[in-house]
């Protein structure tokens, strides 16, 4: 067996997990991507004297997950898995600069984060290696990292041919925090890891925590209530809600369209309240715990809520009509920063950027989770793969969350637990989890020691897959239209600078 | 077009009218009471639970520049000596007046919390231009902060704006913890914007570091150099606190 098949949320032993010599794990992995199988995470724990490294596919029509290992003693380098299967090209250029193990004929081997455990301490994040381009009419534009709104740091250096984009570059790191390791420091208490596990991005906080207490309820072995699951997922699906309804509002600003800032801007106020309702925060910060929820939904606010949602679900109906119908906004928004399905294909799109490309994926109905186990939804998605794809799902999106909110308060179980009591963790096991947030899959893969220790945590947020398709969007579009598809993608720069 | 009409009338005027007595929904963990008379003899709880080490022992207090406002202290305590209140104005131009303890009610707290200095109001009393400087930090705060401009809360109809560039800027407004990569960038923008300027530091990570002070990867020597002139508090920073905190600042 090359692989070992398994789960979302379910936890293995290490001592399960295949560990082949490296060229039949390149070899079987390139296979198997060949044969529809997606690369989900491909990460390295470090030890001593060896490295270890774990690649993680998944076979999303049998929602399954396909894991295996490989050791490095003393090699130096492999041949780089990216030349067959171009999704791996982050995922190996970030194990280089952990490890300092070479893919060779990798064909964008480049500086990822300038992580703070980086294998080269002398790589200095002010001289990262862009590419240059010469010749007449041509010249370069550069941006960040400090921009020009409220945004988090990056540098975008655009090579440019009058106004067209031939490519663009997009450099990250600035935020970058070390959160990984502070996982592994400060699990004197599960209270502790789950509010850095909120902290790991505001607009996913409900999403990145519910990755994080999954992984720590299969390795403990808790079932949590089904009131407790109903809850959370109500919060998900108002932060996808919500974070949808504000970039909707941001794309209007971003095409001069105002009255739809405003109004979407006003809708998403109402939504985020509503968690601040529920739980004190208007991010949802303080809501999840390990074993369940901390904050109960009563009848009163469950009426409340779903006098909200009724307002919401036809307002957003209201001026999305107008938006969507108004030829000023769509001649910007259609055939603009087009990703077709084989490109989204290749570099491995997730979320909702993929599905408004083509890609039918979504985490909640190809490898349910919590309350999706119980009422499935089915996936939405787009062919255009434009701007307008984008924003159009979102749309779809929105609705189709709130329906769902809708139907878990009408059948909302008032008799349940909210929390119960965690055991010790399973030692020497790992669990990969995987959560739908709104950019798309949320991966933490857990790794315990032999005394049940937490010795790697690993972090894969959807912007990581989907900053290339930013990248792949904006080539042959006018500059102008970049501010259009970055929002459009709207990706996390803490996300992925961890 | 009746459409258009339809959506505009419900639409309405969505502004907050009046700001200062504006309140938020008694859900929301603002600023703590915190009263010793109530604790346990030996009991611990709420400072080995808080994730941020914001709690210190006599007298009991409660350090908000560090505290991430989850609110597990108040739910541990049986006796209810740690309490968040919806009360929201907790800016301050002293970073000491942060640690509440049981001496202080928020009324006092109100008072005293903002000094009002005569060289800032002479100067930007009518407006303030801020550039914001994101260094870390998980981007809840700058979403609180661009939610400041909305038609809900309207900042600009006070004369205060973010502006794009630091050469517009009256003002540099720092969130998150200050990684050591975004260190220059940080130090070249506040380099950058022309004097007199003032600083804020908005959220517990830039005030204190947060959930990030103990990670190796940040590089705070920045706050040490230069003065601090408003500590806005909150894990994210509420948009009522930051109207509020820059308002009292300019004396208004």
């Amino acid at each position: 067996m090359s692989f070992l098949v398994t789960k979302n949320n379910k936890t293995f032993k290490l001592k399960d997990i295949p560990s082949l010599d490296i060229n039949t794990f390149r070899d079987q992995i390139i296979k198997e991507c060949k044969n529809n199988k997606r690369i989900v995470s491909f990460f390295c724990e470090k030890l001593e004297k060896f490295v270890i490294l774990y690649a993680i596919l998944a076979s999303d029509e049998e929602s399954k997950l396909y894991i295996s290992s490989t050791l490095f003693k003393n090699e130096k380098s492999y041949p780089s898995i990216t030349q067959e299967i171009q999704s791996f090209h982050l995922f190996e250029r970030e194990f280089y600069e952990e490890t300092g193990i070479l893919p060779e004929n990798h064909p964008f081997l480049k500086p990822v984060r300038y992580s703070k455990d980086r294998f080269d301490q002398n790589q200095k994040i002010e001289d990262y290696p862009f590419f240059k381009i010469e010749g007449k009419s041509i010249h370069e534009v550069g941006v960040g990292p400090v921009h020009a709104g409220i945004i988090e740091p990056g540098h975008f250096r655009f090579n440019c041919h009058g106004e067209n984009i031939d490519h663009l570059e997009i450099q990250l790191g600035y935020q970058h925090r070390n959160i990984e390791k502070l996982f592994i420091q400060n699990q004197s208490s599960f209270y502790n890891l789950m509010i850095l596990a909120e902290s790991i991005a505001g607009d996913s906080t409900i999403a990145n925590g519910l990755a994080f207490t999954h992984s720590i309820e299969a390795l403990t072995n808790t079932n949590i209530s089904r009131k407790s699951q109903s809850i959370r997922g109500i919060a998900l699906e108002l932060e996808r809600s919500a974070m949808h309804i504000g970039d909707l509002s941001a794309i209007c600003g971003d095409v001069a369209f105002l009255f739809g800032n405003s109004v979407f801007g006003a809708i998403r106020t109402l939504v985020i309240n509503t968690l601040l309702k529920i739980c004190g925060n208007r991010f949802g910060k303080g809501l999840l715990r390990v074993g369940g929820v901390n904050y109960d939904i009563d009848t009163n606010l469950n009426q409340e809520i779903k006098k909200t949602l009724n307002k919401v679900s036809k307002d957003v109906a209201g001026i999305a009509d107008i938006m969507f119908s108004s030829p000023s906004v769509c001649e910007r928004l259609e055939k603009t920063g087009i990703v077709d399905f084989d490109t989204a294909k290749k570099i491995g799109l997730v979320g909702m950027a993929g599905r408004a490309s083509g890609i039918n994926y979504d985490v909640r109905y190809n490898h349910p989770f919590g309350i999706y186990n119980y009422y499935p939804l089915y996936v939405l998605k787009l062919e255009g793969g434009d701007v307008f794809a984008r924003s159009y799902i979102r749309y779809m999106e929105i609705m189709h969350s709130i329906n769902f909110i809708l139907e878990q308060l009408d059948s909302f179980p008032d008799y349940d637990l909210m929390t119960k009591e965690v055991g010790s963790i399973a030692k020497d096991s790992m669990v990969v989890s995987m959560v739908e947030g709104f950019r798309g899959e949320i991966v933490h893969s857990v790794i315990t020691d032999n005394k049940g220790n937490i010795c790697r945590y690993k972090i894969k947020d959807p912007s990581f897959n989907n900053w290339f398709g930013l990248a792949m969007a904006v080539r042959d579009n006018e500059i102008s239209d970049f501010p259009l598809c970055n929002k459009s993608f709207n990706l996390s720069y803490c996300g992925f600078d961890l | 077009m009746l459409n258009f009409f339809k959506v505009r009338i419900n639409h309405g005027s969505q502004a907050i009218k009046d700001i200062k007595k504006a309140t938020v929904n008694d859900m929301h963990r603002g600023f703590p009471v915190v009263d010793e008379a109530f604790c346990l003899e030996k009991c611990e709880d709420c400072i080995n639970c808080c994730p941020t080490g914001a709690i210190s022992k006599s007298p009991l207090s409660l350090d908000i520049g560090k505290c991430v406002f989850c609110g597990e202290c108040e739910r541990l305590c049986k006796n209810k000596a740690i309490q968040f209140t919806n009360y929201h104005k907790i800016s301050t131009t002293d970073r000491q007046n942060l640690i509440i303890n049981k001496k202080l009610s928020y009324d006092d707290f109100n008072n005293n919390s903002i000094k009002i200095r005569k060289d800032i109001i002479k100067i930007f009393k009518r407006s303030l231009k801020i550039r914001q400087v994101s260094c870390g930090g998980c981007n809840a705060c700058e979403m609180e902060l661009n939610a400041c401009s909305n038609v809900n809360f309207d900042m600009g109809r006070f004369g205060i704006d973010i502006v794009a560039s630091p050469r517009h800027s009256d003002c540099i407004l720092i969130t998150g913890p200050i990684t050591e990569n975004m260190a220059d960038a940080l130090e070249d923008t506040y380099q950058c914007s022309p004097n007199p300027k003032i600083v804020i530091l908005a959220g517990s990570c830039a005030i204190s570091g947060g959930m990030f002070a103990k990670s190796n990867a940040i590089n705070r020597e920045f706050l040490a150099k230069y003065k601090i002139d408003l500590y806005i508090p909150g894990c994210p920073v509420h948009p009522l606190t930051v109207i509020n905190g820059i308002l009292g600042l300019l004396g208004r």
